[in-house]
């Protein structure tokens, strides 16, 4: 038994000194910082210790910023489901052969940047995109086109974060026994109600573990807020890169990143040791 | 069970298109001749033609490649340690999931902001290529470490035991038995790593130095001052296709060997 703990360790030393060093070390440095004084120099957080940058932070001022983040996140993760579960299902019962390749098909858009996708997204929505273009025929287009819209962040994070559910929910599906909807069938259960009770049951550590990589990182994305959207879809990330980037007040972005940091412990929590096996 | 899945497949195909659709795009905006991007005014090979003369794009794609292979390097190799470390059940494994699950969920911000923070106040680490593969392999561990533990989980432990029955030593069964069932899942592993490093733009542009900027960040600052430069999107095409490309090579070669081995057990 001390052996096997031993070599297990051993095994895990380099990874856990290597998180320990620079992401836990670091993370504390954070929650060090939000207790600070609000200093403009080089040394940009300093003593005396105070919870005044928490106090600017739960400004009723700032509240809508996190509702419409947390609301962002959620549509989102609920988004990244409804497509993300119809495509891991097909891949992994209709697949066949070719399972390997789906999944990297799945993948490819992912290797051109990031910030191409996000401005090709951008070009699209457009007012003279393709998109207003299109929906123009049918007479649905928008005056100015669909940037700087709630559809438009939700879109873009949708898209920006979908892998993160495919790729576990797909996992799921591979491992669930399909046997069990043809006996759920037998036993005389209709689609809907096979769906609900044997599926989704069956599948719920992929849907917990995706929709735990989509959620939290969703909430804390600036960089798809600020180009798709516009002031008034600004998210609680880009007040902290603010803060940091702009505005130097350290202890104020790190305060907020603690609240962030705070939500993330909470749906660990929340999820608890269920979807371990897929995560 | 539905047999053919005629609405699923038609669901299926749709999301296919949502995912390629900005793809199609860029590749088609790529060779416009004007520098919109959402309007098509003809074509040209210029931006391509702009982007073969472009140093500076290729200073810092080369700094990306490099910083992207080192970290995935480090990180498929620790990380493939820690998936076997955590392979059987011991006192402590729940505490080491949650540690390794911290990097996947914790928002990137927090993770650049506190990076930033740590390396410039305490650690004195200074901004630049060291400080952008810490935080690299930081963020890309875990990744690897989830891919390879669901392959490590997978393989049956009698395969290793018949080979140390057959008088292979444990080093040997290792390399000859296990490596080759999790080496897939090791491969997969290390592209996630060198993805996720090559275009990264929230932490690293907290962490680039002088001299030191990574393509993406490089990117971010020239668009965010004038809209992405057409050369990008020029690049991200190319990059698009040589994926492609690989896949296709990838698959068509897999299922020649696969054919191939049929072949051989029918002769034998």
């Amino acid at each position: 038994m001390l052996r096997r703990w031993l070599k297990a360790n051993a095994l895990l030393a380099p990874t856990g000194l290597w998180l320990g060093f620079f992401l836990i070390a670091p993370l504390v440095v954070v929650v060090q910082f939000s207790f600070a004084t609000r200093h403009t120099g080089v040394a940009r957080a300093v003593l005396p210790w105070t919870v005044q940058a928490y106090r600017t932070a739960l400004d009723p001022a700032f509240l809508p910023i996190f509702g419409r983040t947390l609301l962002y996140a959620g549509v989102t993760t609920a988004a990244c489901l409804l497509l993300g579960f119809p495509l891991a299902w097909f891949i992994a019962r209709y697949g066949g052969r070719y399972r390997t390749a789906l999944l990297a098909a799945v993948l490819i858009p992912f290797w051109s940047s990031y910030l191409a996708r996000i401005y090709a997204w951008k070009a699209l929505l457009d007012g003279e995109g393709l998109v207003n273009t299109v929906l123009g025929w049918v007479g649905l287009d928008r005056d100015g086109g669909f940037l700087l819209t709630h559809g438009a962040v939700v879109l873009g994070l949708t898209y920006g974060f979908l892998p993160f559910m495919v790729l576990p929910l797909y996992v799921a599906c591979e491992r669930f026994d399909v046997r069990l909807v043809e006996a759920s069938y037998d036993l005389g259960h209709g689609r809907v109600s096979t769906f609900f009770r044997v599926v989704l049951p069956g599948v719920m550590s992929g849907v917990l573990a995706g929709s735990l990589l989509v959620l939290v990182p969703a909430a804390g994305d600036f960089v798809t807020p600020k180009l798709l959207g516009g002031v008034e879809q600004s998210t609680f990330g880009s007040v902290i890169d603010d803060q940091f980037r702009g505005g130097n007040n350290w202890p104020l972005g790190s305060a907020m990143a603690v609240l962030l940091l705070v939500l993330v412990v909470f749906v660990l929590v929340l999820r608890g040791r269920r979807g371990e096996d897929v995560l | 069970m539905n047999r053919r899945p005629w609405a699923l497949g038609a669901v299926v195909a749709l999301v296919f298109l949502f995912l390629y659709a900005p793809i199609a795009w860029l590749a088609v905006a790529s060779f416009n001749s004007s520098r919109s991007l959402s309007r098509i005014s003809g074509f040209s090979l210029r931006w391509y033609a702009e982007l073969a003369d472009d140093t500076r794009v290729f200073a810092s794609l080369q700094l990306t490649l490099q910083l992207a292979l080192a970290s995935a390097a480090i990180s498929t190799v620790i990380g493939t340690l820690a998936a076997f470390g955590l392979r059987r059940a011991f006192p402590g494994r729940g505490l080491w999931t949650v540690l390794l699950s911290l990097p996947l969920v914790v928002p990137e911000v927090v993770m650049g902001v506190a990076m930033l923070g740590f390396f410039v106040k305490l650690a004195g680490v200074p901004l630049g290529f060291g400080a952008l593969l810490f935080a690299h392999v930081a963020f890309s561990l875990s990744f690897v470490v989830v891919v390879v533990r669901s392959r490590v989980s997978g393989v049956d432990a009698r395969m290793e035991e018949a080979a140390a029955d057959l008088g292979a030593s444990p080093f040997v069964a290792f390399r000859t038995v296990t490596l080759p069932l999790v080496a897939p899942a090791v491969a997969a592993g290390a592209a996630f790593a060198f993805l996720l490093s090559f275009d990264d733009v929230v932490i690293s542009s907290y962490l680039t130095g002088v001299g030191s900027t990574t393509l993406p960040v490089f990117v971010y600052a020239q668009a965010s001052k004038r809209g992405i430069s057409p050369e990008i999107v020029a690049l991200s095409t190319l990059m698009v296709a040589a994926t492609a490309l690989l896949l296709i090579i990838g698959v068509v070669v897999a299922s020649w060997r696969a054919r191939r081995a049929g072949s051989v057990t029918r002769l034998a």
